[in-house]
C-alpha cells in the first residue's frame, strides 16, 4: 500500500513535470501574418509577437494581439515601412516562462528582427533574459515588473537592458499611485492588502503600495497571500474583515478580484477596494453592489479624446467586439513605438538582423518624444519606462467608468 | 470583530470548503476501493459538470433546478463512459498502466475543455442565485451563509447515503465482495462489469453534486478548475484512509479546517505548503491512513 502510493506520488511528479516543460514542443503552431505582398518587390521587415492566447489569461493576450495587428494592418494598407511590408509571426507562449522562450528560439529561427512581447510579466522577464543577450529590440505591451528593463531590481545602479522597452507603467508606479489616491482621495489611514503568492506582478504593487503607504502614515494592518488557482479567499478575508480597513488594495488579475471581493462582502469587508491595472474588466465577474466605488487605476482612459475614439471605432470594425481592456490599446502603442523605431533605421539603409540595425532601433525607440498613441504621449525615461499619467477607473453601478487623470 | 467570533468564522469557512473537499474525496476513495485506481480524471469531471451546468443556464436558458440535474447526469454518464472507453480494457494490465491512463484522461478533458469553452473563467454568479441567496444563520457576530449551510448539509446527506447503499443494499454488498476479492465475487455470480461501472456512475454522480455545490460557493467555471481541487481532495482522502467513506469524510473537513486556521494564524503564503506536507507526513507515519484498514503486503 504504502509503496503504491509512493510510486503513484513519484509517477505524478514525473508527469507532471512533463506536462509543464514538455508541452512546448506541442506549442500551438504560430500564425504567420503578412497582410499583402509580403514578398512584393519592397521585400518585408519580420517582427516577433508572443502573447498568451490560451491560458486562463488569455484576455489579455488576445487583446494585446488584436491592438498590435490593427496597428499593423493599417501600416501596411498605408504601404509599410520605407516601402516594406511587416510580417508579423505571433507564437502563443501560453503565459508559461518556458513556453515562452521556447517560442522566442523559433522567432530567431524564423528570422525576425524585434519582438513584441510577453504580455505578463513572468513570460517577459523570461524572454528579456534572452533579447538582452544578442541585444534584439523588444517592446512589451503591459509587462509592468521594474525587472523587465531593470538587470537587478534590488540595485538600480547594475544597470538596465537597453534594448528592452515597455508600452504600459511599472509595478512600483501603480501600487504607489493607489497609495497615494487612497490617501489624497479617500483619506483612508488604514489598508490591507491580498496578493498572489509567487505572482511577479502581484507582489511587485503590493511591495510597491506597502512602502508608500509606510511613507505616507497610512497603516497597513494585514498582508494576506493566495496561492494561484485559489477559488476560497475567505480565510484571508476574514482575518482582513476582522481590522476593519478603511481600504483593501488587490493587485491581482480580474478573475480572482471578481471572487475576492464577492467573497469579501460576504465575510463582512465594508473598506473600499482598490486594484491596479489587472482590474480591467473585472464588471463581468462579480456583482455590481459588491463592486461599487472600487476603484483602480489603468493605462486607458476610453473615450477621452478624438484619436481614443477612432481607435474605438476601428477596433470594433476589426474584430467585431468593443475594447475588451487597456491591452488593446496598449498593444497598439508598443507596435506603434516599435514600427517608429524600425522606421529610423530603415532609413539608414541597414540590414535587418544585424547588430548595427538593433542599435539604431533601440537609439530610436529611446529618442522618442511627443509620439501620440491611444493610451497617452510616448516619452522614455532613463529606465526605458514610459512617462505618462495614469487613468483611475471607478466601478459605478457595474460598470467601468473613467474618472480623472491622476 | 472579536477574537472569538474570527475564530468562530475561520471555522466556518473551513468547514464549507472541506466539505467540497469531503465529497470529491469519497468519488476518490470508492473507485480505489473496488478497483484500486487512484482516478485522476476525477476532478477533471466536476469540471465538466460544471461547463454542464453553465451551458444550461447560460446558452439554453433551463430552469436552474433542471439544469443542476443536466450536470448531475452529464458527470454521471461521462464516468461510465470514460470507464467503458479507457479503463475497462485495461483491467488486467498493471495498476501502474491505469494510473497513467487516468493522468491521460485528465489531461484530454483539461485540455478538450480549453479548446471547446475557451480558456477564461465563466461568471456564474448571477444563474447560481437562486442556490446562493437563502436564510443564513448568525453565531454572535458571525453568519452562516446560505451556500455554506447548503454544502456542509448535502455533504453529510451524501455521505450517509452512501454509506447506507455500501453497507445495507445488495448492490453495496456486491461493490464489497468485488473490492474484497474480484475473482472468488465473480464465482458467486456477481456481475464485475456492472458492479465496477455502477461504482463509477456513483462517484460521477458525487462529482456532478460537487461541481454545483462548488458553483454555489464560487461561481467560476474555467477549464482548469478541477486540477487543484482534485489534488486537495486526494490529499484528503490518503489523509481519511483512501478506500473508506468516513475516512473521506473526515479528510476532507480535516483539510478545509487546516487550510482556514493556516491563514487565521496570519501564514496564508504557507497555505498550499501546509496541506501537501499533510500528504507527506501521513505517508511515512501512517500510510493507511487515518481510518483506513491497515493491510500487510503479501511477501
Amino acid at each position: 500500500m504504502k509503496r503504491f502510493i509512493s510510486m503513484t506520488m513519484a509517477v505524478l511528479m514525473a508527469l507532471s513535470l512533463v506536462a509543464c516543460g514538455g508541452g512546448s514542443s506541442s506549442a500551438a503552431g504560430g500564425s504567420s501574418a503578412a497582410s499583402g505582398a509580403a514578398s512584393g518587390e519592397g521585400g518585408s521587415i519580420k517582427i516577433g509577437l508572443l502573447a498568451n492566447t490560451s491560458d486562463a489569461n488569455a484576455n489579455y493576450g488576445n487583446a494585446v494581439k488584436n491592438g498590435v495587428m490593427l496597428y499593423i494592418d493599417e501600416v501596411n494598407a498605408a504601404g509599410g515601412v520605407n516601402g516594406k511590408q511587416i510580417e508579423v509571426i505571433a507564437y502563443d507562449d501560453k503565459g508559461d516562462a518556458t513556453e515562452a522562450v521556447t517560442a522566442f528560439s523559433r522567432l530567431v529561427d524564423d528570422g525576425v528582427t524585434a519582438v513584441i512581447g510577453g504580455v505578463l510579466t513572468g513570460t517577459t522577464l523570461a524572454v528579456a533574459d534572452e533579447t538582452y543577450e544578442i541585444g534584439m529590440p523588444q517592446i512589451t505591451a503591459s509587462a509592468t515588473a521594474p525587472g523587465v528593463t531593470l538587470l537587478d531590481p534590488e540595485d538600480e545602479s547594475a544597470g538596465i537592458r537597453e534594448n528592452v522597452f515597455r508600452a504600459c507603467f511599472i509595478d512600483p508606479f501603480q501600487g504607489e499611485k493607489m497609495a497615494e489616491y487612497a490617501s489624497e482621495r479617500l483619506g483612508a489611514t488604514t489598508a490591507a492588502v491580498i496578493f498572489e503568492n509567487g505572482n511577479d506582478y502581484s507582489v511587485g504593487l503590493k511591495d510597491a503600495f506597502v512602502a508608500k503607504c509606510e511613507e505616507l502614515g497610512i497603516q497597513v494592518v494585514a498582508t494576506e497571500a493566495y496561492s494561484t488557482g485559489d477559488v476560497d479567499f475567505k480565510a484571508q478575508l476574514t482575518n482582513i474583515a476582522g481590522q476593519n480597513p478603511d481600504v483593501v488594495f488587490s493587485p491581482n488579475y480580474y478573475e480572482d478580484d471578481g471572487m475576492i471581493v464577492t467573497q469579501a462582502r460576504e465575510v463582512g469587508v465594508t473598506g473600499t477596494f482598490l486594484g491596479g491595472d489587472g482590474w480591467g474588466s473585472v464588471k463581468n465577474y462579480a456583482s455590481a453592489e459588491d463592486l461599487e466605488g472600487s476603484v483602480y487605476c489603468s493605462g486607458y482612459a476610453p473615450g477621452s479624446s478624438d484619436a481614443v475614439k477612432q481607435f474605438e471605432a476601428d477596433y470594433q470594425a476589426a474584430y467585431g467586439e468593443d475594447i475588451p481592456n487597456m491591452f488593446a490599446p496598449l498593444g497598439y502603442d508598443a507596435a506603434m513605438l516599435m514600427l517608429n523605431a524600425i522606421q529610423a533605421a530603415e532609413e539608414q539603409g541597414l540590414e535587418a538582423c544585424t547588430d548595427a540595425y538593433y542599435q539604431a532601433v533601440i537609439d530610436a525607440m529611446s529618442a522618442t518624444e511627443g509620439l501620440e498613441g491611444i493610451t497617452g504621449t510616448y516619452q522614455f525615461d532613463e529606465q526605458n519606462n514610459p512617462i505618462k499619467s495614469a487613468a483611475i477607473m471607478k466601478l459605478e453601478g457595474g460598470d467601468e467608468v473613467f474618472t480623472e487623470l491622476f | 470583530m472579536s477574537l472569538l467570533s474570527t475564530i468562530v468564522s475561520q471555522v466556518i469557512n473551513g468547514l464549507q470548503s472541506g466539505s467540497i473537499y469531503a465529497l470529491v474525496a469519497l468519488g476518490y476513495s470508492m473507485v480505489y476501493g473496488i478497483i484500486l485506481l487512484l482516478n485522476f480524471a476525477h476532478g477533471d469531471i466536476i469540471m465538466v459538470g460544471a461547463y454542464a451546468a453553465w451551458m444550461c443556464m447560460v446558452n439554453f436558458h433551463l430552469h436552474p433546478v433542471a439544469s443542476i440535474l443536466v450536470a448531475v447526469l452529464a458527470s454521471t454518464l461521462l464516468g461510465v463512459i470514460i470507464e467503458k472507453v479507457a479503463y475497462t480494457p485495461l483491467r488486467s494490465a498493471p495498476r501502474l498502466s491505469l494510473l497513467i491512463t487516468a493522468i491521460g484522461v485528465s489531461f484530454l478533458l483539461e485540455n478538450g475543455a480549453q479548446l471547446i469553452f475557451g480558456a477564461g473563467a465563466k461568471d456564474m454568479s448571477e444563474p447560481m442565485a437562486l442556490f446562493t441567496t437563502g436564510p443564513s444563520i448568525t453565531l454572535g457576530s458571525s453568519t452562516l451563509s446560505f451556500p455554506a449551510i447548503l454544502t456542509i448539509v448535502v455533504s453529510l446527506i451524501a455521505m450517509a447515503a452512501l454509506t447506507f447503499l455500501v453497507q445495507k443494499t445488495k448492490l453495496g454488498k456486491a461493490m464489497r465482495a468485488v473490492s474484497e476479492d474480484m475473482g472468488a465475487a465473480q464465482l458467486m455470480g456477481i456481475s464485475l462489469n456492472a458492479t465496477i461501472s455502477f461504482t463509477f456512475m456513483l462517484g460521477s454522480a458525487l462529482a456532478g453534486i460537487g461541481a454545483i455545490l462548488y458553483l454555489c460557493a464560487y461561481p467560476q467555471v474555467s477549464p482548469t478548475m478541477g486540477s487543484m481541487l482534485g489534488l486537495k481532495a486526494f490529499v484528503a482522502a490518503v489523509l481519511g484512509g483512501i478506500g473508506s467513506i468516513p475516512g473521506a469524510m473526515v479528510g476532507g473537513f480535516v483539510i478545509g479546517l487546516a487550510e482556514a486556521l493556516v491563514s487565521a494564524v496570519g501564514l496564508s503564503v504557507w497555505k498550499d505548503g501546509v496541506v501537501f506536507a499533510i500528504l507527506i507526513v501521513v505517508l511515512l507515519v501512517k500510510p493507511s491512513g487515518l481510518l483506513g484498514r491497515s493491510t500487510t503486503e503479501k511477501v
